[in-house]
């Protein structure tokens, strides 16, 4: 409809002014008033069509559970939710419990009637609003009409709007993290779980269940995280840095050319891949030195989640110190080299202090990345909350929990799940602090030699 | 000069001598460690390539037994109706345990039969029935066919699992291991090309799994995400480049966007599973989701990408067009975004290679389903490549390890390919001006 009020529109735009021998006279080229028109005809439209789509069905679902007799209707919001999906399932011609299908045979009707009547409604509504469109935007096709002026604000719009998605997003997560995370803190006291010692999370599904009350002291996921993180810190941090120092300072174009992309390699492969390597050999690896040294290693331990990511944090450090260093002035080396410095006294005393803010920003967003790091921990580190700093015991993190507490079926109210909400919103605000701080120090560093 | 003076100056050379030496040797040791740094780096990559491909590339091929299947019409068409529904209920297993006991006459009693059975893979039977149900001229002949081998057996045969192992490692009985060698010994033993490996979706069975479900689901979830990301990383790009005013809003959408770059991933999966399942209602474990959770997260990569690119189009390109009479969108859109439409689309190629190889925030979504089938649409339920991997490295069976380096190579492979491309397009459209 819209490509056909385009070639209306245009052809409209055209004769209004008496064919193509009178075209300059239209304040706009013809296909301007095309656009005009398309987008009055077409964009009501599709806006009804996204409103429509995200709340068609839970007014349905709203309407179908409403129908419902009493006696099903009265059940808890989980059944509730399992009642639902057994009538869409119904509905879809799948099959369900024999037993259940007769019960809800009536209410998957009336879904599916209503389905089908909503989408007819829609259709009629879009070709409605598009022909209104049509004719309204037909009425304004006058020769004198600035199409183009009005397409460029509509296109500039959707530039804008465009440009605060990003914004949208972070709103998002904040408040869907935010909200699920403050019914957290309703059940389980904000103390408790910042400052509690033990973390297991089972909640009992019967009452007289053993052992199973649930204690939600987060400390125990922090200091495994804060143990793994800085193992990987301590690998990835020096390696990371001589490895930039050598690649800007030393190493020549031909050995840069190679090394360079090689390092690019490592940083595009996917953490799932490293988990995997962690999780085959070298937790094994370390396993048998261990045994080998009389030290009991654990075989998931801290050590080997810690190395591996260290390894993959290795290129993220050595490409922003990269950065980094080549924006230290050529000035400053030359004036150190004329003083009788050799290389590696230039790079210590004269460089390194000069781009120290830079490489600690850069330190500062390699620990946010190593924080929130999920599958290699999930794959290669224990899921056992324990409290210790020894890193050949298995810990666990705040990421592995919140996969485990969500992936699966459970009921979303349940504390449990909840918690994985709580653990996230740590988890964001303490990288979003750390981004925030990072960014602003290398852009306050990069402002300094530009 | 006095002899004082002398002397104070060959103390100082020899000072400067002796102190000379010592920095030149840190010098070299500090050039030293750095070198050796650098090259450790490379010696990960390898050492991970290395490991992951010397474990994986057997399962590109799979044992597979040469039977003279005899496809008895008194097993699976009794009635020579050829009715369909009775060829595909019919007892296929039955024709490859004759032709099994045909190759190996001494074999006898319940327990020995049952151990025989146990070398042929669960799902061989359906294969058969499929070939049937094809071509229906087959029942009453006999056809020399390959019949895949069971996952303990392939190991054997790939010398993954030793022979003289007792008990743990090696699952198969002596006597098992004697009717292999015979078949072997008869030329009926071979390795041949995988081809359930690409063309079916997850099994329980190693040797039934296949990678196609997860790839057709990462597939159509970068297919969405390119959908999404792509247009409307180049508007925002475009806009903050060319249009936007400088204040403190700008300001804050630019910090925001840098920010959300360094965000954790799976902070977005928890934004997904709240707002678009929980929220919206949309289905789990679905691509659609998928691909919007994993847009939303390569969204800043192809803005700060494609920035860049903008960036980079000379001002007396915008200047020309100006002059000419061309409006600001007019400019814009005809002139400065197709100029850096390579640079931006270097940055999405890069954007959608890290958006494959992430799986946090498909978890979070449900994307870790066993999911046999292989996705038909957006909305059916899938896996994604790198989960794949995941949920494989957790399987105990040991043909696993091997499907799973397998399955990262492949997706390494599309990965190296995606950069390749990029790397192609920054160099051949890369324009000096």
């Amino acid at each position: 409809m819209a490509v056909a009020s385009f070639v209306l529109g245009r052809r409209r735009s055209i004769a209004t002014v008496g064919g193509y021998s009178s075209i300059r006279s239209l304040h706009s080229l013809p296909k301007y008033y095309g656009y005009y028109a398309a987008i009055w005809c077409g964009l009501p439209g599709l806006l009804l069509v996204a409103a429509w789509l995200s709340l068609s069905d839970s007014v349905i679902t709203g309407r179908v559970v409403a129908s419902l007799p009493e006696a099903l209707r009265g059940s808890s919001d989980a059944q509730l939710g399992l009642l639902v999906n057994d009538i869409k399932n119904l509905a879809a011609g799948q099959f369900v419990n024999p037993n259940r299908a007769v019960e809800l045979g009536a209410a998957a009707e009336l879904y599916n009637s209503l389905q089908a009547s909503a989408r007819w409604i829609l259709s009629g509504l879009i070709v409605a609003l598009g022909l209104a469109g049509f004719l309204y935007s037909a009425t304004r096709l006058q020769p004198d009409f600035r199409a183009r002026n009005k397409v460029e604000t509509v296109i500039k719009a959707a530039l804008v709007v465009a440009s605060t998605i990003a914004i949208f997003t972070t709103v998002g997560i904040l408040l869907s993290v935010l909200f699920e995370a403050l019914r957290f803190f309703q059940k389980i006291s904000f103390t408790e779980f910042l400052f509690g010692l033990t973390w297991s999370p089972q909640t009992a599904l019967r009452a007289d269940q053993v052992g199973s009350s649930g204690a939600f002291g987060a400390i125990p996921l922090f200091a495994g995280t804060l143990l793994i993180s800085g193992i990987a810190m301590f690998v990835a941090l020096p390696i990371g840095l001589m490895t930039a120092v050598y690649l800007t300072e030393y190493a020549s174009p031909r050995i840069r050319a190679v090394i360079k992309p090689v390092l690019e390699i490592l940083a595009g492969i996917p953490t799932v891949v490293y988990g995997f390597f962690a999780a085959l050999t070298v937790a094994p690896l370390l396993r048998d030195l261990g045994t080998s040294l009389g030290l009991e290693v654990a075989s998931e331990s801290a050590l080997g989640a810690g190395l591996v990511m260290g390894v993959m944090i290795i290129p993220f450090v050595s490409s922003l110190t990269d950065d980094v260093i080549n924006a230290v002035p050529q000035a400053m080396r030359d004036g150190s080299y004329a003083l009788g410095a050799t290389k590696s006294e230039t790079v210590k005393r004269v460089i390194l202090p000069a781009a120290l803010p830079g490489i600690v920003g850069g330190a500062l967003l390699a620990v946010s990345r190593a924080i929130g790091e999920t599958m290699i921990v999930v794959m290669a580190a224990g899921l056992a909350a324990n409290l210790t700093v020894n890193p050949l015991q298995a810990v666990t993190t705040v990421t592995v929990q919140i996969v485990t507490l969500l992936v699966g079926d459970q009921e979303f109210d349940s504390a449990k799940t909840l918690a994985a909400f709580a653990l996230g919103l740590v988890l964001f605000v303490v990288t979003l602090i750390l981004n925030v701080f990072a960014l602003h120090v290398v852009r306050k560093y990069r402002e300094q030699y530009e | 000069m006095t002899a004082d003076e002398k002397r104070a100056q060959e103390e100082t050379l020899r000072r400067v001598r002796a102190s000379l030496a010592r920095r030149y040797r840190s010098e070299r040791r500090f050039r030293l460690f750095g070198l050796s740094s650098a090259l450790l780096g490379l010696a990960f990559v390898a050492f991970l390539f290395v490991t992951i491909i010397g474990n994986g590339y057997t399962a590109f091929w799979q044992t597979q037994f040469k039977l003279d299947i005899y496809f008895d019409p008194a097993v699976i068409d009794p009635d020579g109706q050829a009715d369909p529904q009775q060829l595909a209920s019919a007892n296929y297993r039955a024709l490859i345990r004759d032709a099994l006991q045909s190759e190996l006459p001494d074999v006898s009693g319940r327990r020995e039969m049952r151990e025989l059975n146990r070398l042929i893979s669960a799902g061989a039977e359906f294969d058969l029935r499929d070939e049937v149900v094809a071509n229906v001229a087959l029942i009453g002949s006999t056809r020399e066919l390959w019949i895949t081998a069971d996952d303990e057996v392939d190991m054997l045969v790939k010398g993954h699992v030793e022979r003289d192992e007792q008990g743990g490692a090696r699952r198969l009985s002596d006597s098992q291991l004697r009717w292999i060698d015979a078949l072997a010994a008869d030329g009926r033993v071979e390795q041949r090309f995988n081809v359930n490996f690409f063309t079916r979706g997850d099994s329980r069975d190693p040797e039934q799994a296949g990678i196609a479900g997860a790839a057709k689901g990462s597939l159509f979830a970068l297919l969405v995400t390119l959908v999404i990301a792509f247009p409307l990383g180049i508007a925002a790009a475009v806009y903050l480049e060319e249009f936007a005013p400088r204040n403190r809003w700008i300001d804050l959408v630019e910090v925001n966007i840098n920010n959300l770059a360094a965000v954790p991933s799976i902070v977005f999966g928890l934004l997904g599973l709240s707002v678009f399942l929980n929220f919206f209602g949309l289905p789990r474990s679905a691509p659609l989701v998928g691909g919007l959770v994993l847009s939303l997260m390569t969204l800043p990569t192809i803005i700060i990408a494609s920035r860049a690119a903008i960036k980079s189009v000379p001002p007396s390109v915008r200047e020309a067009a100006l002059g000419l009479g061309a409006s600001q969108v007019q400019t814009v859109l005809h002139h400065v975004v197709p100029l850096a439409m390579p640079g931006m689309l270097t940055g999405a190629i890069i954007g959608m290679a890290r958006a494959l190889g992430e799986s946090a925030p498909l978890l979070m979504i449900g994307m870790v389903a066993f999911i046999v089938e292989v996705p038909q649409s957006i909305t059916d339920p899938a896996t994604a490549l790198p989960v794949q991997v995941f949920l494989w490295a957790d399987s105990p069976e040991r043909a696993f390890v091997e499907r799973t380096s397998a399955a990262t190579m492949v997706l390494l492979a599309f990965l190296l390919a995606m950069n390749a491309v990029a790397i192609w397009l920054r160099n051949k459209f890369e324009r000096r001006w």
